[in-house]
């Protein structure tokens, strides 16, 4: 066996998760034999892989999604790398960007990193559940004078 | 996070499996092959993209099955350098913290590369932050089951292939069992504001 190209392209996310979906639809038509011992570690990675994934942003993702996201970070001059993890992470505060955009206090003002965050809150779809919880507690803070 | 890799490799299919579509059965071998294992120098391989091209299958003397060489994309999990990952912490050691991301679990957050002030609490068996404030000393406990934030700041590939026959009489007279290396082993490190716990950074 010979690799010809170790690392021939990036994937997100989103990208690998549709791909274990199709597969897993695939195979569930396809029936018998994927309990066979050979099958047995794709199955493993699969199942544990989808598991992790669909704990992370990327499940609410689809591919026009993606293009959006892609169109909107072409003004903020970001690298690859940094464009794939805001993608697989949605930060929503602005030390997360820090961590993932190098030297950020140098090629980002505030005022950046604050529409930064805004267009990937916008774009990217987070969790619904938890998008309800500041509303509740906004309620709360008003009693107490 | 996962990286699209190139190979060729030469399949073998079996004559029994002659009447099914040769695409089906060149993916189910090389899944069957790769799927779940690491390549060195490469990463943890999940699952076949796509089979790009197919050379002409040959069967040889002596062997009724055909050969087929593939170029083909598999998907690997192999985070870059200075990556962020979320994973969940498995357990505490004396060497630091196990963190896991459920289909991979060798990765490892030494000590140093805690956010310091960090103690080892004995009794417990769990890492410690000492965060300070004005108030006084917070003991932030590293829990088994708790997400942490984390970036990959070294990788480590080891070759595990078995040893000729020379070596392994030397070593069954002085060993009984042979130690189990990690073929991939992640080094992370939480010693960034916004790493760590998520509970520790998330905005009330």
């Amino acid at each position: 066996m010979e690799v010809k190209d170790a690392n021939a392209a990036l994937l997100s996310n989103y990208e690998v998760f549709q791909l274990l979906t199709d597969l897993k639809e695939q195979r569930k038509e396809s029936g018998k034999n994927k309990h066979s011992s050979g099958q047995q570690n794709l199955n493993t990675i699969m199942y544990e892989t989808m598991k992790y994934l669909s704990k992370t942003p990327c499940r609410h993702q689809s591919p026009e999604i993606l293009r959006e996201f892609l169109v909107a970070m072409k003004s903020h001059k970001l690298t690859k790398a940094e464009k794939l993890q805001l993608l697989n992470h949605r930060p929503m505060t602005a030390v997360e960007i820090q961590l993932m955009v190098e030297e950020s206090e140098e090629r980002l003002t505030e005022e950046q990193i604050e529409d930064l965050l805004q267009t990937v809150t916008s774009i990217l779809p987070g969790d619904p559940e938890a998008e309800q919880k500041p509303e509740d507690m906004a309620v709360d803070e008003g009693d107490p004078e | 996070m996962f990286v699209l890799v190139e190979m060729v490799d030469t399949v073998r299919i079996p004559p029994w499996q002659f009447e099914r579509k040769l695409n089906d059965s060149i993916a189910e071998e090389l899944n069957k092959k790769l799927a779940n294992k690491v390549v060195y120098n490469v990463g943890l391989c999940i699952c076949l993209y796509d089979i790009t091209k197919l050379e002409d299958a040959y069967v040889f003397p002596g062997d009724g099955a055909s050969h087929t060489k593939v170029h083909f994309r598999y998907v690997v999990f192999h985070p870059f350098l200075d990556e962020i990952l979320i994973g969940v912490i498995k357990g505490c050691s004396p060497d630091g913290v196990h963190v896991s991301l459920g289909f991979f679990d060798d990765i490892l957050i030494p000590p140093e590369s805690l956010q310091q002030p960090a103690k080892f609490d004995e009794a417990e068996q769990v890492w410690v932050w000492e965060y300070e404030t004005e108030e006084g000393a917070h003991d932030l406990y590293m829990d088994t089951g708790e997400e942490v934030r984390f970036r990959v700041v070294d990788e480590s590939f080891v070759d595990t292939s078995p040893t000729g026959p020379s070596s392994a009489e030397a070593s069954t007279s002085s060993e009984e069992a042979p130690k189990k290396e990690a073929p991939y082993t992640l080094v992370g490190s939480i010693s960034e504001p916004g790493l760590g716990l998520l509970s520790w950074w998330t905005s009330s």
